[in-house]
């Protein structure tokens, strides 16, 4: 009985670990990316705005991808992050960017956190109200408080001192880039790193169906708020980014627009998989170039008539082309030779319910 | 003080009228229509320009706009919305906000984003004074017109054949079907009403709520507010939302000019702490 139970539990260990393993075109897919730091310079301050858009994209996916929460108002938070960043850097509080951006980044978490409990009651409905609603009294309050914030003209004389004390702010965006990307790096293993884990297989679980994950031993509203807060947090990161590397932050951070495009961003990438909005951002970033080009003032329509046509051809069929890169995906991860399964090893890991 | 309450309650009938198109579709179809604001828009912007221009008169103009926002419904209904009923929530938020920023985007590039008036006939303007409470025609006209249609609505729903299959439906779809109803057809027509309800609304907040082209997206929270708390089982719990959100906003904007704006969120989170069921919602689980 003992016996069935330990080559279980390995089995299950194991399987956690095939799924954390980094397969080929994963590695590939972020060479290319830190390639273009030295292919692509002239671009940097494009592909700064792109990264931003991935790591806020990144942060909706780990709410609507992982646990099924739809938001209206995801852009509360990249808006309170952009806030936090601009005011710590204002005053001189912190001059150091990275540790601006993990106190900004904390500062959404709690909001997150706080909020988080009126996002669990009731409904898709009362959700859906709920972070509408929180998103529009931050924007009522930033501009409001517009000694603060700057109110609708947005804050003016935002200076950021040097990366680590170091590395400058220059005009053509490659500190800028450089350091964009490596937070979103980071922060995309530490939420591959979340997603993988039991943690992660339990929010799933509530995704799919919440009864029946509260039956099976899930504590389905502390997991809620815990990847909502940590959601909040990354989306105030995304923030706190756009404020340092644009040196200006808005009330457009808070708009619905931007909750919106978020949305969108993640559905043209594919939500559930991480790498949807990463995909959705570059992709939303050109064609929105696109767009504005044609009709400058109206684009707006563009993406309204892009989400009513996504919806009514079928999602799955939109972001099905990413499914044969998936299935690529797969199969190189296996096709690696598999290593062999220590048995002690995460045998907590996975008798962890 | 009176005056304010007056004002409330119409601003409160205006909402009734704006939103229980959305509760309706909401509770039949289950379906979340983000879009419900943009049918209002266009009865506002119909009514504006049939009076304003065509010189037709301010009745008239509201009897159109209630019939063109129907037809608009019932067009957009069995062409585009049938398709996304059976979708999941996600789905449907997303394409009802792509029909928003379709409609933003496509009234801004027609009428232009500046805000509108429809002009008010001379008899509907100024006040009248009854027992020492200065109440304007305007917003008595609200009030009577917006009770004689919450009235015409609940006969409707309790008396008319359509209504009690819209009962039926609303209760358990399945059963409904079984019997023989016709819940598609229940369905649209009452898609068609709600929406026609709305354009009314927005003809006749035109001069209240403002007319300009983000009109949709400054109103969804109120609409949401008002399904939310009121719950989808009937018409008079819908109806109390609105009446108790329109006083909360008009006084709340009277006495603290600046933070008028965030009772109507406090509302909200007071209501969902204390009833996250909703406010009048009987306790069974939906």
């Amino acid at each position: 009985m003992l016996k069935a139970t330990r080559s279980h539990s390995t089995e299950i260990a194991g399987l956690l670990t095939a799924r954390a393993r980094w397969t080929v075109p994963e590695i590939a897919f972020w060479l290319v990316a830190f390639a273009t730091i030295f292919v692509l310079p002239d671009r940097h301050l494009i592909l700064t705005e792109i990264v931003i858009w991935a790591l806020f994209a990144l942060s909706l996916d780990l709410i609507l991808g992982f646990a099924g929460i739809i938001s209206l108002g995801h852009a509360a938070f990249f808006g309170f992050g952009a806030y936090a960043a601009g005011l710590l850097a204002k005053h001189g509080l912190i001059v150091e960017p990275v540790l601006a951006l993990i106190v900004a980044g904390l500062a959404s978490a709690v909001l997150g956190f706080f909020t988080s409990f009126l996002v669990l009651r009731g409904t898709d409905l009362t959700r859906l109200m709920v972070t509408l609603g929180v998103a529009l009294l931050l924007r009522e309050l930033a501009n409001r408080f517009s000694d603060l914030t700057g109110g609708a003209d947005g804050m003016q004389g935002i200076e950021i001192g040097p990366v680590l004390g170091r590395f400058d702010f220059d005009l053509y965006g490659h500190t800028a880039y450089v350091y964009s990307l490596i937070v979103l790096f980071v922060l995309f293993v530490i939420a591959r790193r979340i997603v993988r884990s039991p943690f992660g297989l339990s929010l799933l679980a509530i995704k799919d169906n919440s009864l029946r994950a509260a039956a099976v031993g899930i504590p389905v509203n502390r997991r809620l708020v815990a990847i909502y807060t940590i959601a909040a947090g990354y989306a105030g990161v995304a923030g706190a980014l756009l404020t340092q590397t644009t040196a200006f932050a808005s009330l457009e951070g808070l708009a619905f627009e931007r909750s919106a495009d978020v949305l969108l961003v993640l559905i043209i990438g594919g939500a559930g998989y991480l790498y949807g909005g990463l995909i959705g951002a570059v992709i939303f970033r050109f064609a929105h170039d696109w767009m504005a080009d044609i009709t400058p003032q109206y684009w707006q329509f563009w993406i309204g008539l892009i989400l009513v046509l996504i919806v009514l051809v079928g999602r799955e069929r939109i972001t099905g082309w990413t499914r044969p890169i998936r299935r690529l995906a797969d199969r190189l991860g296996n096709w690696r030779p598999a290593r062999p399964r220590a048995l002690g090893a995460s045998s907590r890991e996975g008798g962890e319910r | 003080m009176l005056t304010i309450l007056f004002d409330g309650i119409a601003y409160g009938m205006l909402l009734f009228v704006l939103a229980c198109g959305l509760s309706v579709t909401l509770g039949l179809m289950n379906f979340i229509n983000l879009a419900h604001g943009a049918f209002a828009m266009a009865g506002g912007y119909i009514a504006l320009y049939l009076v304003n221009h065509m010189g037709m008169p301010f009745a008239l103009g509201l009897v159109a706009a209630f019939f063109s926002a129907a037809a608009i419904g019932a067009l957009l209904e069995r062409t585009l919305y049938v398709h996304v009923y059976n979708k999941s929530p996600l789905d449907q938020v997303l394409f009802t906000i792509g029909l928003v920023f379709m409609a933003v985007a496509a009234v801004n590039y027609t009428v232009g984003s500046t805000q509108q008036f429809i002009t008010i006939p001379a008899s509907l303007q100024g006040q009248i004074q009854v027992a020492g409470i200065g109440m304007s025609k305007y917003r008595l006209m609200i009030i009577a017109i917006c009770g004689v249609i919450t009235l015409l609505l609940q006969l409707a729903l309790m008396r008319s054949r359509l209504g009690s299959q819209l009962r039926a439906a609303v209760d358990d779809q399945r059963v409904a079907r079984g019997l023989g109803i016709n819940v598609g057809a229940v369905f649209a027509g009452t898609f068609a009403i709600g929406s026609g309800l709305a354009g009314l609304g927005g003809a006749l907040g035109a001069e209240i709520l403002g007319l300009d082209p983000t009109f949709p997206l400054k109103y969804m929270i109120y609409f949401l507010i008002v399904v939310t708390i009121g719950g989808t089982s009937s018409i008079t719990a819908p109806f109390m939302a609105s009446i108790l959100l329109g006083i909360a906003d008009v006084a709340g904007k009277y006495y603290m000019p600046k933070l008028g704006a965030f009772v109507i969120y406090t509302v909200m989170i007071v209501v969902l702490i204390l009833r996250p069921q909703g406010l009048f919602a009987p306790s069974r689980p939906r």
